[in-house]
């Protein structure tokens, strides 16, 4: 890689490995994830072997996109950030060092022990105890730095950008330690502490936090930096940042029991879920109507900038997704989606729309930066990117859209006789056109990844022919 | 729940929703400005500077909506700690009136055929009661057996008027009400590895099949020892106890000498579930009829 005149004052060595990473982690989880949803339209796909059959497979590529992918995003762009909005060097090079190995290791013994069968069988908690062990040492060594980089800020206040990512990182902690208690069996086998129903609400207080705090708060704490960065404008509303800060992390505390609507989890919790999920929208919706709005006066800029149009389509499927969900929290409407294909398209206009969009476009925007250049290699690159990432996240929600309402509706479809109308097996048939879209969407999405890989590696290579930043402009 | 943990809930469930509320109200309250602008409040971080915007008004009465339902929908159902909620609705009571209601409503639909007997619901004009009776098959049945009832290995086929506890109407409304235990007992620990393969090629032989006639024959001697209790004398089987017949071409487990050997060795627990309690007895009924007409065409 090219020799970089590091920056006088910033550590951006760990943030540089962590956008590295970002980047191959991101075709690692996607292309396992486009294997899987070959799996679905052509079974024989798993060639009877069993670390290849889907069960395995699918928690791989949920960790590897949420964590890997996304964690490595986070890492970056909360170190990027928070060094520039507080302006100064992280609390600690050692400490940060050892948050890049130590997350690495814990990805590394995920994509071991998973195709392994090793698993504690808890959705985004499936690692077994040493590695949760691993994880947690790591996270509150991340808080440590943040945390510590923040006190030692040169500015009075605090950027908003920063109280999202001290919110995921506290948050995180707190609901990967309480989710995780187990008691160890074997060395790769433990048993959670929790009993049934209390283990099944413990689950998805941690699970719809993960989407909370991870997939919302962490990547909103990004939002607030790179979309007025980018486009060079300031941000819509103060006021509207610091109610919805609050008003979100208050309400999506509670809104995990909307998962387990109509099941053994008392009423009362299901009634609190749905009422706090609903309560939601508006805190949700705080964030995008910020980003968009501060892109206003700067709407021109869509025609020229490819990463900016990753940050605007972000925003809005962002905006779509929160609006969706509060909807599928509404008890009438979860009995008709529950448990369908629905489900996975809307936790993917999320994935795909929202995180995945925004890290996107933040890592092209640092990259040039993190390594001495003005801009990417090929801004036509990017723009294909583009294309092809908005096009795959269509295919894929609107594919899962129609899947969901079939299954929800073949489920439910009785005879006069009282007798269900479809077995399993034809609503799984119907769903077959479906799968394959999908496919052709994850497609779309890992070639746009294949592009950004080649674009990445043509700007930060030793010979990049890339144009170079001024030194006054690198110290910047 | 206790009293303590049922405050606790309410308090801290209403906290977050009033101070929500009033955080809201009370930074709508103190804005400078009540249309847009782009004064800012006089913070910049690497550059980027935060506006003294008013918070949208549309933002601020969806916001304001969501929470008068959330209100009204904590006063009208179970939320609140122990408090029931104004309709008295619960997931039991609403899960017992649906059942009620399908009771009333599909009762009348079986009661048509349930004193018929189960020949003479194969008659023509009985063929909507067979169609139910299929129907109940995919929904119930068809899991182990299959849509077309062909079976899979270790589920019998129900197509081939060969049976392991008999085809008879009643043979047939008793397997489905009460289930069957299809326990083939584990023969490795007493046989030997040697005696084990002997018998599974003198089963061999018993179908007409190729087999090692040394070890068959030395099989025939442990067969006539230990089998022949349940499976006959002649290896014909017995339908009492579910035994399978082992001279035709009919299997359960597999015909190859390692699927037979393995059978041999640790033995086979086939399972029929009961279904007295899931499937009321009309229903059961137009099963039994309609699985014993795709025998008796």
């Amino acid at each position: 890689m090219s020799t970089v005149t590091e920056h006088p004052t910033y550590n951006y060595k760990v943030v540089r490995q962590f956008a590295i990473m970002t980047v191959i982690w991101g075709i690692v989880g996607m292309t396992v994830g486009v294997l899987i949803a070959a799996q679905l339209v052509w079974p024989a796909l798993n060639f009877d072997t069993s670390w290849l059959s889907y069960g395995r497979l699918r928690p791989l590529h949920t960790n590897a996109v949420i964590f890997a992918f996304g964690g490595s995003a986070l890492f970056a762009t909360s170190y990027y950030v928070v060094q520039r909005t507080c302006q100064t060097r992280l609390f600690s090079d050692g400490l940060a060092a050892f948050t890049f190995w130590g997350w690495q290791s814990v990805i590394l013994l995920a994509a071991i022990t998973l195709p392994m069968g090793l698993t504690s069988s808890k959705e985004y908690a499936e690692l077994e105890w040493p590695i949760d062990i691993l994880l947690a040492v790591v996270w509150v060594s991340y808080a440590i730095v943040f945390l510590g980089t923040v006190k030692n800020r040169k500015t009075s206040h605090i950027y908003v950008g920063n109280w999202f990512y001290m919110a995921f990182i506290i948050t995180v902690a707190v609901l990967h330690i309480v989710n995780s208690m187990a008691m160890p069996v074997t060395m790769w086998k433990s048993y959670s502490i929790y009993p049934g129903a209390v283990d099944a609400m413990v689950q998805w207080w941690y699970g719809h936090n993960a989407v909370g705090f991870f997939l919302t708060a962490g990547f909103l704490g990004m939002m607030y930096y790179f979309v007025p960065k980018q486009s060079e404008r300031p941000i819509y509303s103060y006021r509207l940042s610091i109610v919805h800060f609050w008003a979100l992390i208050a309400t999506y505390m509670w809104a995990g029991g909307h998962h387990l609507h109509y099941t053994a989890l008392p009423d009362w919790t299901q009634s609190v879920a749905m009422v706090m999920s609903l309560i939601l929208l508006a805190p949700s919706w705080g964030g995008m109507i910020n980003g968009m709005m501060t892109l206003s006066g700067a709407w021109y800029k869509l025609r020229t900038d490819p990463i900016l149009r990753f940050l605007v389509v972000s925003l809005s499927f962002y905006g779509m997704s929160t609006f969706e969900g509060p909807m599928m929290a509404i008890k009438t409407v979860n009995a008709l989606s529950h448990y369908t294909d629905w489900t996975v398209g809307h936790v993917h206009a999320g994935a795909l729309g929202w995180v995945a969009m925004i890290s996107v476009g933040a890592t092209y925007h640092m990259i040039p930066k993190l390594f001495g250049k003005t801009q990417m290699w090929s801004v036509a690159l990017i723009n294909t990117h583009f294309w092809l990432a908005t096009v795959g996240t269509v295919l894929y929600i609107c594919a899962m859209w129609v899947n969901g309402i079939l299954q929800g509706l073949m489920w439910r479809a009785v005879n006069e006789d009282g007798t269900l109308t479809y077995s399993f097996v034809e609503a799984l048939e119907a769903s077959h056109p479906g799968y394959f879209v999908r496919w052709l969407g994850g497609i779309f999405w890992l070639t746009g990844m294949l592009l950004m890989a080649y674009n990445t590696w043509q700007t930060v290579r030793k010979d990049s022919k890339a144009p170079a930043a001024d030194a006054a402009a690198q110290a910047a | 729940m206790s009293a303590f943990w049922s405050a606790w809930v309410t308090i801290i469930t209403l906290a977050v929703i009033f101070g929500c509320t009033w955080l809201l109200l009370q930074t709508r309250k103190g804005e400078t400005y009540k249309e847009e602008t782009e004064e800012t409040v006089g913070h910049e971080f690497d550059g980027i500077a935060e506006l003294d915007n008013p918070l949208p008004k549309w933002w601020f009465q969806m916001f304001m909506g969501t929470v008068i339902f959330g209100l009204v929908y904590l006063a009208l159902y179970p939320g609140l700690g122990n408090f029931k909620g104004l309709l008295g609705w619960t997931s039991t009571n609403q899960w017992e009136e649906e059942m009620a209601y399908a009771d009333e409503v599909y009762k009348p639909v079986f009661a048509k055929y349930a004193t018929l007997s189960v020949e003479d619901l194969q008659k023509p004009e009985n063929e909507a009661g067979l169609k139910m009776g299929q129907r109940m098959f995919a929904n119930n049945c068809s899991v182990c057996h299959g849509t077309a009832a062909t079976g899979a290995h270790g589920f019998p086929n129900l197509t081939d008027n060969d049976w392991l506890y008999g085809g008879s109407p009643d043979a047939l409304t008793q397997t489905i009400l009460n289930g069957r235990q299809g326990a083939m007992p584990a023969w490795g620990a007493v046989l030997g590895e040697e005696g084990v393969r002997d018998v599974a090629s003198y089963v061999q032989e018993l179908s007409g099949q190729e087999a090692d006639a040394d070890g068959a024959a030395r099989g025939k001697t442990q067969f006539q020892a230990l089998c022949t209790a349940c499976h006959g004398a002649d290896g014909k089987g017995m339908l009492a106890l579910g035994a399978p017949n082992l001279t035709d071409n009919t299997w359960l487990y597999g015909s190859s000498f390692e699927q037979i050997a393995h059978t041999v060795r640790s033995g086979r627990n086939g399972v029929m579930p009961a279904h007295k309690d899931l499937l009321s007895k009309d229903k059961v009924q137009l099963i039994t009829a309609y699985v014993y007409s795709l025998s008796n065409k």
